[in-house]
């Protein structure tokens, strides 16, 4: 790219898509227009666990404009498995079957001609619970008494990874030992746009359009379910997604549902999730419950790492119940370490299941490093910046293999935790922080540092199709399988053809997300679009740009060497006035008498790029906030991240990214967390409880960046959309306990509400 | 899009919408969000909740902000509804529009229908919010993406704009950094 004067790559384009965006033009699949479409409505449990004695449908079969009622009696689909990894017992049944294990379990379906009706015949199905105890907390699931909610497999515990886990406690002996038990709580990923489908059959085919980060897995899901050809289902996401954040990567249940019934009744079919629905329905985030113990020498070097982890699952394990893997995978961080020990161990319970969510498994990782950090830099009494520079990997570290297996392909740690540091002033706000103490305001100040690395495009993700074509009118149409809902791929993507080929950004066209256009793909998660469909564009770009300057080398006799992009096309170096336009050299490769011999037809490129691994992006956050210690309410100051992603392809886009990772970082760290009475009655269910912060709650943040590219693809790149999430919550975290910890507060558990806080500081007292 | 089921007797409703008449009968219990989304087909307003928190089906109701979930279709007889699509002139964004382009304002953009009117009517009151008003005025709006600090910044660029002013750009359009130029190797 060096070669090219003036090139895009690394500016601030603004956004392609969004002029029909802001316009409400574009359509989400709730929008979209279908002739003699029916609605779906499903009835779920009210509670969390019972053995169904009765399921009454005979009212509702008869209500004006209900056309079907169907329980676990007269509809049957196979039993939903969320993740093939686990033991079959745990899929689901579809409806529940006998059972119910959490407050959403779908019991009944109704299908009508409207919404209203099928609500409607839904409030005139009578279900009759026998009720069984639930069981909702994590470590209780794993007792021996427990209530079971599987009886065939006989255990809550259905999956359990580790490290190191015959091998004694890594931290005996040490010169000190901190010890810690931290829960990273359940969130609710909620996406603006809940989830939904519409199902259209048309003879032995079906097209579901779903707002889905992934439509090419949900297609493979739902073939196999539905026991259809995958070459007879269309699976697409229409332009429209309305926020992903993980949880809208897979197959629901209710997908499935929408898919079977519109091919039974032979009717399109839409299913609009409701958001009460959404917050039992679309899998939450999180959820796990960590005890550790770090080991120290006398200098503060790290000596030993010990951690003891549960992770809830839910009740119909899917893949929250394996992310415990990539807690692993992180759990070492940015430090040396030479010894650890994890243990992992995955339990069902009756709630939601857990899946995916902004970080998904990464975050935990570092927020108990964190917090243990910053645990041990107050009983040693050292500083907590201090204690993670000399506990930090060096790039002559590199190329580094953690104990966790992650292969970390470039980093600078310490480079980014001093740009931090400096664009904090650190040593101003430990000034401030000192004379606020002295005075004995009751508006203390704490300040939180954080210093993360995180995996992107892990477990094999880093392999991505991309295509690209020149049309016969000179414009270009590429082709990925990643699937964007918010990431401004149209824009990026086309900035990396139009920076290679010289064509107008406005005349590539980018294609994603519908399983008509595109043959394979991953989707969109982990971070891994640019890195992966991005590098994948780049390569085939540059193919075709090769072939297209051979091909003009021989329309105007010439080397290929010394052809050179120019205005509208290719030209001789020095000669722009004789160009050969876009539309000229696909018509001359079309054509067998302007061809070179040997050279096949068309301008056009396809490719699966293979990043042969992950890449690991990090930064340093530094977080100042302001307690009241009298009402234990908690104002963020300021909040300064360094995020390094690689190489920056587009600096806005990787801005917002970055805002918006730090703002559900912020949610998890003061404000949000799912939340069930000891029934398993989910009492977060809806907006008003469940505590989203809006602007007012938010304050503007301090992002920069440092770059250290990626040696794993051609862009230099690394993941962005995750970090912000992963460096700020701790960050947030440790300078609330920070504020207070001089009152003899050790460690308080997230959501960081008023409540929480004051309760804190008035047992320390 | 989908029938409307009578359910008992419908109501007559008769409003304007985006400058235009409208007539239409209606179930009493239907919501004014599924009026304007299913009888009068402007599926720009979106729906993110149905109880009145996330903001994103904010309407103008004789210019003042209101959710239309929270509103039954009948509340809006003889009244004058503004909706996202009654924004743009054509092909023309308005200056807000074009101001949360230039400021990178959304990301899924499904928040925007309700943050764009929400905005409408806060600059109709107060021309030249501070940064604080503007995070107040706009906390009835949720957004998922963004962190709020690009939509507080296209709020800020929409006043330059709407005063006739030069905003500081957040970004540029892809084609005044495009260039078809190589240097000879």
């Amino acid at each position: 790219m060096s070669d090219v004067q003036g090139s895009i790559l690394g500016n601030a384009v603004l956004r392609r898509e969004d002029p029909t965006l802001l316009t409400g033009e574009d359509q989400y699949y709730d929008d979209l227009a279908v002739e003699g479409l029916v609605h779906i409505h499903f009835v779920r449990s009210v509670v969390a666990h019972a053995n169904l004695t009765s399921v009454d449908i005979s009212e509702a079969t008869g209500m004006p404009g209900v056309i079907g009622v169907y329980t676990a009696d007269n509809l049957e689909v196979a039993p939903h498995h969320g993740m093939p990894l686990l033991p079959p017992p745990f899929a689901m049944p579809l409806p529940a079957k006998g059972k119910v294990r959490f407050v959403g379990d779908i019991v009944a379906v109704v299908v009508a001609e409207t919404h209203g009706q099928a609500v409607d015949a839904a409030e005139q199905i009578f279900i009759d619970y026998d009720y069984l105890p639930a069981i909702i907390d994590p470590w209780k699931a794993l007792e021996a008494d427990a209530p079971i909610l599987f009886d065939e497999v006989g255990s809550n515990m259905c999956f359990e990874t580790g490290l190191a886990m015959e091998d004694g406690d890594p931290t005996e002996g040490a010169h000190h030992v901190s010890s810690l038990q931290m829960d990273s709580q359940r969130l609710a990923a909620v996406p603006i746009e809940p989830n939904g489908a519409v199902a259209i059959p048309d003879g032995d085919k079906l097209t579901v359009w779903i707002p889905s980060q992934n439509p090419i897995a949900v297609r493979g899901a739902l073939a196999g379910a539905l026991g259809m050809e995958a070459e007879n289902l269309r699976v697409a996401a229409p332009y429209g997604v309305g926020g992903g954040f993980g949880p809208k990567a897979g197959a629901y249940p209710e997908h499935i549902l929408t898919a079977t019934l519109a091919r039974t009744l032979n009717k399109p079919i839409k299913w609009t999730e409701l958001r009460s629905e959404n917050m039992v329905s679309l899998q939450h985030g999180r959820a796990m419950n960590m005890k550790a113990k770090m080991a120290f020498d006398a200098d503060g070097k790290i000596t030993g790492f010990d951690v003891d982890l549960v992770a809830e699952s839910g009740a119909y394990p899917g893949i929250g119940a394996i992310l415990t893997t990539f807690t692993q995978t992180m759990i070492q961080g940015v430090y040396a370490i030479p010894a650890i020990r994890y243990h992992a161990r995955s339990v069902v319970t009756n709630t939601t299941t857990t899946g995916a969510y902004r970080g998904a498994g990464r975050p935990e990782a570092t927020q108990l490093l964190e917090r243990i950090l910053d645990v041990a830099a107050d009983e040693m009494n050292m500083d907590p910046a201090e204690l993670r520079r000399i506990n930090l990997l060096q790039p002559e570290d590199f190329p580094v293999t953690t104990h966790g297996g992650a292969s970390y392909d470039s980093g600078e740690y310490e480079a980014a935790l001093d740009a931090a540091l400096e664009a904090a002033d650190y040593q101003g706000m430990l000034e401030d922080q000192a004379a606020r103490r002295e005075s004995g305001d009751p508006k203390q100040l704490g300040i939180g540092v954080s210093t993360y690395v995180e995996v992107t495009a892990p477990a094999g993700l880093h392999v991505e199709f991309g295509a690209v074509k020149v049309n016969e009118d000179g414009t270009v149409t590429a082709r990925v399988g990643t699937s964007a809902h918010g990431q401004s791929h149209i824009t990026s993507f086309s900035m990396i053809v139009s920076d290679m080929l010289g064509v107008p950004m406005d005349d590539i066209t980018i294609l994603q997300s519908d399983t008509d256009e595109i043959p394979r793909g991953s989707g969109t998660m982990g971070s891994r679009s640019l890195q992966t469909a991005g590098s994948a564009l780049h390569v085939a770009s540059e193919t075709v740009l090769a072939k297209a300057k051979e091909l003009a080398a021989h329309m105007l006799e010439a080397s290929s060497d010394d052809i050179v992009k120019g205005e509208g096309g290719l030209h001789v170096a020095g000669v722009p006035a004789n160009v050969v336009s876009w539309s000229e050299l696909v018509a001359a490769s079309n054509d067998d008498s302007k061809r070179p011999e040997g050279m096949e037809p068309e301008l056009a490129h396809e490719l699966d790029f293979d990043g042969q691994n992950a890449t690991f992006p990090f930064g340093a956050h530094v977080s100042l906030v302001e307690v009241d210690t009298e009402t234990g309410n908690v104002d963020m100051v300021r909040h300064i991240a360094v995020d390094d992603c690689g190489r920056i392809l587009n600096p806005m886009i990787v801005e917002g990214q970055q805002h918006g990772g730090i703002a559900q970082g912020v949610a998890q760290a003061l404000y949000e967390g799912i939340m069930y009475d000891s029934d398993g009655n989910p009492v977060t269910a809806n907006l008003m409880d469940y505590a989203i912060p809006a602007a007012s709650e938010l304050i503007s943040y301090e992002t920069s960046n440092t770059q250290t590219d990626s040696p794993r693809n051609p862009l230099g790149a690394k993941g962005i959309g995750e970090s912000g999430t992963i460096g700020s919550t701790p960050a947030i975290h440790n300078a609330v306990i920070d504020a207070v910890s001089h009152l003899g507060v050790r460690h308080i558990d997230m959501p960081l509400t008023a409540n929480k806080v004051w309760s804190a500081i008035q047992e320390a007292r | 899009m989908s029938n409307t089921t009578q359910v008992g007797e419908t109501a007559s409703l008769a409003c304007t919408i985006n400058g235009a008449a409208f007539a239409v009968e209606v179930d009493p219990r239907r919501t004014l969000s599924d009026v304007i989304r299913e009888d009068a087909g402007l599926t720009g307003t979106h729906l993110g909740c149905e109880h009145g928190v996330c903001g994103a089906c904010t309407i103008l109701v004789d210019g003042e902000p209101a959710r239309s979930c929270l509103m039954l279709g009948v509340q809006a007889n003889g009244h004058d509804i503004t909706t996202i699509e009654g924004l743009a002139n054509g092909d023309e964004l308005h200056p807000i529009q074009q101001a949360m382009h230039e400021s990178h304002g959304f990301q899924c953009a499904f928040c925007s229908p309700g943050f764009l009117m929400s905005t409408v009517a806060l600059l109709a009151e107060n021309p030249s919010p501070t940064r604080a008003e503007i995070r107040e005025e706009l906390s009835g709006n949720i957004c998922r993406c963004t962190g709020y600090e690009s939509i507080i910044k296209g709020v800020e660029t929409a006043v330059e704009l709407l005063a006739g002013n030069e905003p500081e750009q957040t970004g540029q359009t892809g084609q005044t950094g495009q260039t078809g130029q190589e240097s000879a190797q």
